[in-house]
């Protein structure tokens, strides 16, 4: 044990002091790690920021982490798919869920007339109260007021669909739609509030009304279309997702965001698989330089390698002293890396303005604010990477030092 | 430690289609406690009779035995840890690990053999005052002269008493007082701790301490004197 440790004393004094040797190259190699572990960490974090930008919003317009409806609403978004509002154990679960994120929905087509145009839209009957949590529509809201309750009789409309229906704010209304024995329902509503959504196309086709009001107006009391649960973290909803499946009455149909945007889905999915082929692919360009540079190191001390091993020094001892100061090399360029990434991604997360880039990012839903997001994991993946591969890569020409003849690498010039 | 027999050993070299003798045909015992000089001239092949000995380079044919063990049989992990335990060298020319100082030079071999800091650090530096070497432990060998390399070398070579040691022109660049200061000091610890001493040499000084002489040329030992 003693002399183990005697081992590791010694070859770590011969591998940091050769390390040093040249000191040039060493610092070029450390200056390559240093910089191609910061890419890895900082585009990665660019890359995370970015998609899970993409996926909060387009969770927000599903929206939910978890949707309760009718097994046929999604064929036939009718009042006539309409589910019961969620009453005894089913409730009392839901109440008990800890995010306490979750709120009914109405959702029918519809048609909204103003003095001057007639369009069509998706018509939605929310919980004013619960809304905040599930979707962040009151967050949206550019002009006007949100809606104060259920049986709140104004109604918000996006300002792209104002602008079509060459109406504004405190104007009338009429919305028609069917109630489920097909007859045509009709009622005026203020526009008490205009929105602007980050999807243009949302803006002009989500119509905003309170739950109740539409109830009555539909003549579906006590029914809604969909129930909204949203959980604290949307990478995490699958012990929920559970929870709500088991509990939820059978005929009811429970997805689950990813089930129900499986564009989401993928991009979430394939997340994590980039972060790792860009990782390899920085590794690879690194490995390039971290090989040259032990062969360099080991070529201009074969006489010393002949040496140590004329002296007594087994094999073995000379790989591991190679891969020690291999090892070294790359924790002080990963040291160097990950400062250099920490110090970079940190004053960027109050947000990075690339909207002068970004024009047609809009389109697939991201903001023109980038918000870098850094990951344990992803920090955990990076260095592991770096460190694994590395020693990997420095095994061949670590081996091939141990291999040499002691006398002719003695007598070698 | 064991008296030493090599059997019929022979060695040759391959240099281009050039086939180089190193060795042919040597038969020699060297019994344990012995003080052998090897002499010839310059390529007759007493270094790489040396290297033989040591269990650095293997014969073509022929045995090396230590007592019962072959050396010549031995795999590479064994060697070194014979080479580690049981002999101290000099080689002829490149000697010390540049990155380390003088004394670290002289602890490395104790430090691969697991000898405690405090014991190492007190050897090194008597050894290194006996070599006159005081005040110089701390040099890298680029700061030192190539004899000052050469008793660092040396003092490598001694400090952790091996059983054999074997030299090769271990006193090439020493000025006469300290090449007899050297020899003093081989001699005191082969009769003192009965180390067994191989040196290869063209200096008469070395030969002077010689009980054994043995001369060889074109690979082969053509004389064998005790004197
Ligand atoms: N690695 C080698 N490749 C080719 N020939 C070699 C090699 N090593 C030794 N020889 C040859 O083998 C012969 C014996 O060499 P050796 O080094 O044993 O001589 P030496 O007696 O030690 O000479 P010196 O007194 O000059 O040191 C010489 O002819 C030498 O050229
Ligand atoms: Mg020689």
């Amino acid at each position: 044990m003693a002399a183990h440790r005697l081992h590791f004393s010694v070859l770590l004094t011969l591998s940091w002091r050769n390390l040093w040797r040249n000191h040039r190259r060493t610092g070029i190699m450390l200056g390559a790690i240093a910089v191609g572990v910061w890419a890895m960490i900082f585009m990665t974090a660019l890359m995370r920021g970015m998609v899970d930008d993409m996926l909060n919003e387009g969770i927000h317009n599903l929206p939910g982490h978890i949707q309760i409806q009718h097994p046929d609403f999604l064929d036939d978004p009718s009042v006539a798919n309409s589910i019961a509002e969620p009453a005894g154990e089913f409730e009392a679960l839901l109440q008990r869920i800890e995010s306490k994120r979750w709120a009914t929905r109405i959702r029918v087509p519809a048609v909204i007339a103003s003095e001057r145009e007639t369009r069509g839209i998706n018509l939605v009957g929310i919980e004013p109260a619960a809304e905040a949590d599930v979707s962040g529509l009151p967050e949206l809201l550019s002009a006007g007021r949100f809606l104060e309750s259920r049986k709140d009789s104004g109604i918000i409309i996006g300002a792209k669909l104002a602008e079509r229906l060459e109406t504004r704010l405190g104007k009338r209304v009429v919305v028609m739609s069917q109630d489920p024995d097909n007859n045509i329902r009709e009622r005026g509503f203020r526009i008490v509030g205009i929105y602007r959504a980050k999807l243009p196309g949302l803006e002009e086709f989500n119509v905003y009304a309170a739950r109740d009001t539409l109830q009555q107006l539909l003549r579906i009391e006590g029914r809604v279309s969909q129930i909204i649960v949203v959980g604290e973290d949307y990478r995490d909803i699958e012990p929920l997702y559970r929870q709500v499946r088991q509990q939820a009455p059978a005929d009811l149909q429970v997805r689950a965001w990813y089930e129900i945007d499986t564009y989401l889905a993928t991009m979430f999915n394939m997340m994590d698989g980039f972060v790792l082929v860009w990782v390899i692919i920085i590794f690879l360009a690194l490995s390039f330089g971290l090989v040259n540079t032990l062969v360099m190191a080991i070529f201009e001390r074969v006489r010393e390698i002949g040496l140590i091993q004329a002296l007594g020094m087994r094999p073995a001892l000379i790989l591991y002293q190679i891969l020690m100061e291999s090892t070294l090399l790359l924790l002080i360029g990963l040291g160097l890396g990950n400062g250099l990434a920490l110090a970079t991604i940190k004053p960027l997360e109050s947000g990075l303005d690339i909207s002068v880039v970004a024009e047609g990012m809009a389109m697939m839903g991201a903001s023109s604010m980038l918000y870098p997001k850094l990951t344990s994991s992803d920090l955990l993946l990076a260095n592991s990477v770096v460190i694994l591969l590395g020693v990997l890569t420095s095994i061949l020409p670590a081996w091939r030092a141990a291999k040499l003849d002691p006398v002719r690498a003695l007598n070698s010039t | 430690m064991s008296a030493i027999h090599c059997h019929q050993l022979c060695k040759t070299f391959h240099q281009g289609d050039e086939i180089i003798t190193g060795l042919d045909h040597v038969d020699i015992t060297i019994e344990t406690g012995e003080f052998v000089c090897l002499s010839g001239p310059s390529g007759s092949g007493k270094t790489t009779l040396l290297n033989a000995i040591g269990g650095l380079d293997t014969p073509d044919s022929g045995e090396i035995r230590m007592g019962d063990l072959r050396i010549d049989q031995l795999k590479r992990g064994a060697l070194a840890d014979m080479r580690l335990h049981h002999i101290g060298f000099v080689f002829q020319a490149y000697n010390l690990i540049p990155v380390l100082s003088a004394r670290e030079n002289v602890e490395f071999v104790m430090q691969v053999q697991g000898v405690a800091t405090a014991e190492r650090a007190r050897k090194a530096n008597a050894i290194l005052a006996e070599v006159g070497l005081q005040g110089l432990e701390d040099r890298r060998p680029a700061q030192l002269s190539g004899g000052q390399q050469q008793r660092v070398a040396v003092a490598r070579a001694i400090v952790s008493q091996p059983d054999l040691v074997l030299a090769d022109e271990p006193t090439a660049n020493l000025d006469s007082v300290a090449a007899a200061h050297l020899m003093g000091l081989f001699a005191s610890l082969n009769e003192n701790h009965g180390a067994t001493f191989v040196i290869a040499t063209h200096d008469k000084r070395v030969m002077a301490y010689a009980r054994r002489l043995v001369k060889m040329q074109d690979g082969k030992i053509i004389s064998d004197e005790a004197q």
